[in-house]
């Protein structure tokens, strides 16, 4: 039989076996699939691989795929090129941790449960808030569930959104919505940044929670004060989703009043992967604990009274409240948690500030730069490691050209924007350098020299 | 390893590890950009240590797991198969792990390949017509699914309130029901564990938008009576959805798209032997019939003219469902185990666990009571109940099975076998494990009999002892 390489026991095996069960062969195992209903003939797929065979044919395919190991990744909009440094993956590697399950049996699962305490407690600490749960899938889907989770604690039906968060985001907002009859409404997004206006304006007495990203889609920090101030004392759940590495140098959620923050941790550890798998992160108030989506680890002693730790507050969750839990989800995306984890650790309190500043540093040269040449920013404020710059030519062509340069340009917008088509998004990880950008820059000033120019 | 002592209580001011490039450009001071107010006041509180404290702070918690690699890991309903080493290798090639979700599709063809063939593939195993990958776990594709019944629903004019469920369904069902704003309403089966079409007539009517079912179900049987079932649903109007969570006993067997299934969900981590990682990541493919495509979420991942594409716009779509794509790396670890496994190999799968289910079945089955049925599909779910008046309960067994170095079977799951211990062996075990596993089991049957307390104190030599979960939900220390 080809294809056999899992398969522990052999045909004498399986005979002894089928005998010790009571049957003459395998399909007496069958019986309560009726017959009409079973497979005739094999299933229609191509022959075994070899090992040798299936690693060439898939190391072809990655070798179609422009990756960041090639070319130098100016692509950011919720995925970023961050180094990932060897300890990470090394520890992420290890089958103790990515071949266990969930760890509902505490005695045998303390490793797994003490590194997603100390996720929790190194978010929490992040965003300022009290607690943090073990994650959930992307950051698209942890804002569905803060806003569903507000949405539950108001038992109103009005999200009030800036129109400046990231569109793919606001997108899985909407579809996690349909089953309900709550609403979005958003503000607009003209100026790059969210007016405090904009949002005291659409907020009334059927808003539930206000929603906010800083640094928004467009890379730029929001005004979190002067929003902030305005839903205060509105009755309003506020929500804040935050870069993770933008928080060395920039204050966290709860400066600003946040009830919920959330938020995308692939930049903390997580390679790319084409999208996924990322990392979601929620976390709150004490308050609001007992409302929270998905799984949280807590400390305890076992019966000789030493520390541990265990799964808690589980009469939340789906498999003991069914209809009633506060989410569905179950499986989330521990082994990115644990990533994260060691990421922070081997970062540490300066190694995430210097972090940011470089970031910062290397879109400011860049910005500098287009700007000697008259190219400004397309939206004016203040950004971190991202920022929209018009190229007064088709932003997709231009990626598809600058490809050839070995350059992966940035993101273009007209698909989510079509007013946008000639503005490209271009984001700087700590992996990019000096003369990378100098390349970008040339290719911008060549493009037809931008459609912003001062 | 001292159990509790974090990398937060190991950090020491003035050490680090980590290094990074000082680009050859002017630095820039914060407080220069943002406004005084947006700048971090005060530490963040994050750890100072160094390189090695890390690595051995973190290898030691990680032997402090069980796990697949270690031993029998047989937890009902979870699949906990061997990882195939390949499967990290392949997927953490530059071109995969390196690659930006939003490059141009023509710089992407590798990615798009696997995202399209993997659901092609899929789609072949289950006897579905088109797919989608980007559900990141079985109750992402579960409500994805639910959306797309709604959407459904709405597009014929009519919506409907409610999402039959049988009383053996996974937790998951009714809370994805309720998130996509549907009313659960639980179906009793039938005293032999099965759902019986006669009793569900009494459920159906033109208020209920679709059953999902679980075939095999929970209790490892097949729903033998499922075409019925499936003609039954139709012909009230509603949409057949299958929680596909136990599709490994199936593989090359018989397909859902065969029993008239509308919507079925497959879990990659489980069925597909990609690794659970502690919780995840995993990937909940949703397969559909063809009257259901238009509401597939977007991006829509298709194939035209040879060339492989990402479609932003499509038909009905109930919208995106994930930043990106799903868990892409889940998927290149899975196309990887579907081209090396082959036709065969994949009809072996099912065929090796449900032998080792049945025989693991007939080695306890003296011992311990099977409520449902001398057979068994890819696991079966034992009753505990008759040790009660030892004073012991099913979560003792649990404990106790982990003095003998193995990890227990999902317990108390599902709710209507009393004191329920739910065995999933799989395909990679062998039958020697499998000798040793009955063997501990009737063990600790008979030390039930002669020191009841020895199994009510387990475990005995395990990294903690019997762990305070009660406490723990009362003192609510959650971070530190």
């Amino acid at each position: 039989m080809s294809g056999a390489c899992y398969f522990p026991n052999t045909a004498a095996d399986r005979k002894a076996m089928l005998e010790a069960i009571g049957a003459y062969r395998f399909e007496d195992l069958l019986e309560d699939i009726p017959e009409v209903l079973r497979i005739k003939g094999g299933l229609d797929l191509k022959p075994a691989l070899s090992e040798y065979e299936a690693r060439k044919l898939l190391g072809r395919l990655a070798g179609l795929n422009a990756s960041a190991e090639a070319y130098a990744c100016f692509m950011g909009a919720g995925s970023y090129d961050h180094y990932v440094p060897s300890i990470v993956s090394e520890i992420a590697s290890r089958p103790e941790f990515y071949t266990a399950y969930t760890p509902y049996q505490a005695e045998i699962s303390q490793g797994t449960l003490q590194s997603i305490y100390e996720f929790q407690s190194m978010m929490a600490r992040l965003t300022g808030m009290e607690i943090s749960n073990a994650s959930l899938y992307d950051g698209a889907t942890a804002m569905a569930e803060a806003v569903l989770m507000a949405l539950g604690m108001s038992r109103k039906s009005k999200v009030v959104a800036s129109g400046c968060m990231n569109p793919m985001r606001l997108g899985v907002i909407n579809t996690y919505l349909e089953g309900g009859t709550a609403e979005v409404v958003m503000t607009g997004r003209e100026e790059g940044v969210t007016r405090p206006e904009d949002i005291a304006s659409l907020v009334d007495e059927d808003t539930g929670c206000v929603i906010v990203e800083s640094p928004n889609f467009f890379g730029l920090a929001e005004d979190l004060e002067a929003i902030g101030a305005a839903v205060k004392d509105k009755n309003v759940l506020f929500i804040v989703s935050v870069d993770p590495t933008s928080l060395g140098i920039l204050a966290p959620p709860s400066a600003f009043g946040a009830d919920i923050a959330v938020g995308e941790g692939q930049s903390l550890g997580n390679p790319m992967n084409y999208g996924g798998p990322n990392l979601g992160f929620i976390a709150t108030t004490r308050k609001h604990m007992r409302k929270l989506p998905g799984r949280i680890v807590g400390k305890t002693v076992d019966a000789d009274g030493n520390p541990c730790f265990c799964l808690t507050l589980q009469t939340r969750e789906q498999h003991i409240r069914r209809e009633r839990a506060t989410s569905n989800i179950c499986t989330n995306q521990a082994l990115n948690a644990l990533s994260a984890t060691v990421y922070l650790s081997w970062l540490g309190e300066q190694g995430l500030r210097e972090l940011g500043e470089t970031c910062l540093s290397l879109a400011a040269y860049a910005a500098r730069e287009l700007k000697a040449l008259g190219i400004m920013p397309r939206f004016a404020g203040p950004f971190f490691k991202e920022f929209a710059v018009d190229l007064g030519v088709d932003a997709e062509t231009f990626v598809e050209d600058a490809l050839e340069h070995g350059i992966l340009a940035g993101v273009p917008l007209g698909r989510f924007y079509p007013d946008l088509k000639n503005c490209l998004l271009v984001a700087f990880t700590e992996k990019r350098t000096r003369a990378e950008i100098d390349i970008l820059v040339s290719l911008i000033a060549g493009a037809g020299g931008g459609g912003a120019k001062a | 390893m001292n159990i509790g002592t974090t990398m937060l209580d190991k950090s020491e001011r003035g050490k680090r590890a980590f290094t990074l490039p000082r680009p050859d450009v002017e630095k820039v001071d914060p407080a220069s950009v943002f406004a005084s107010g947006l700048i971090r006041e005060g530490p963040v509180g994050l750890p100072e240590v160094s390189e090695p404290e890390i690595a051995r702070h973190f290898v030691n918690l990680s032997v402090l797991n069980h796990h697949v690699d270690r031993d029998f890991y047989p937890l009902g309903s979870c699949t906990m198969k061997y990882n195939p080493k390949v499967g990290g290798h392949v997927s953490a090639l530059p071109g995969f792990s390196g690659l930006h979700p939003m490059v141009p599709d023509s710089a992407a063809q590798g990615a798009l390949a696997v995202m399209y063939e993997v659901g092609r593939a899929l789609c072949e195993i289950t006897g579905m017509d088109d797919i989608t990958v980007a559900p990141a776990a079985g109750a992402h594709g579960e409500l994805t699914g639910m959306l797309m019944v709604r959407a459904y629903h709405a597009a014929q004019g009519k919506q409907r309130k409610k999402v039959l469920i049988p009383d053996s369904a996974h937790g998951t069902n009714p809370a994805s029901v309720a998130v996509a704003g549907y009313e659960s309403v639980e179906v009793p089966s039938g005293p032999d564990g099965r759902i019986e079409p006669g009793a569900l007539k009494e459920f159906l009517g033109d208020d209920v938008a679709a059953i999902m079912i679980t075939n095999p179900n929970t209790l490892g049987l097949f729903e033998t009576h499922i075409r019925e079932v499936t003609d039954l649903v139709h012909e009230s109007g509603g949409l057949v959805y299958m929680d596909g969570a136990n599709m490994n006993a199936l593989l090359g067997i018989s397909r859902p798209g065969d029993f008239g299934v509308d919507i079925v969900h497959l879990n990659l981590h489980k069925t597909f032997s990609t690794p659970h990682g502690g919780g995840g990541p995993g990937s909940g493919p949703v397969a559909v019939k063809r009257h259901l495509i238009p509401f597939l979420p977007v991006p829509y991942i298709c194939k035209q003219d040879g060339a492989y594409r990402r479609s932003w716009e499509h038909g009905k779509s109930i919208g995106r469902i994930h930043t990106f794509y799903g868990n892409f790396a889940v998927m290149v670890r899975a196309y990887c185990y579907i081209i090396m496994m082959g036709p065969d190999g994949i009809r072996r799968v099912a065929e090796d666990s449900l032998i080792n289910a049945n025989y693991l079945l007939a080695r306890v089955k003296d011992r311990l009571d099977v409520p449902y049925g001398e057979k068994c599909k890819h696991e079966f779910v034992a009753s505990g109940k008759k040790f009660l008046a030892r004073g012991v309960r099913t979560n003792d067994i649990a404990k106790r099975l982990m003095d003998y170095g193995f990890h227990p079977p999902t317990v108390y799951f599902p709710l209507i076998v009393e004191e329920a211990l739910m065995i999933e062996p799989t395909e990679t075990e062998s039958r020697a494990t499998l000798d040793s596993f009955a063997e501990a089991l009737i063990k600790i049957s008979e030390e039930i009999e002669s020191d009841p307390e020895l199994v009510k104190g387990a475990p005995h030599n395990t990294p903690v002892r019997r762990v305070d979960e009660a406490g723990a939900a009362r003192s609510l220390d959650v971070a530190q």
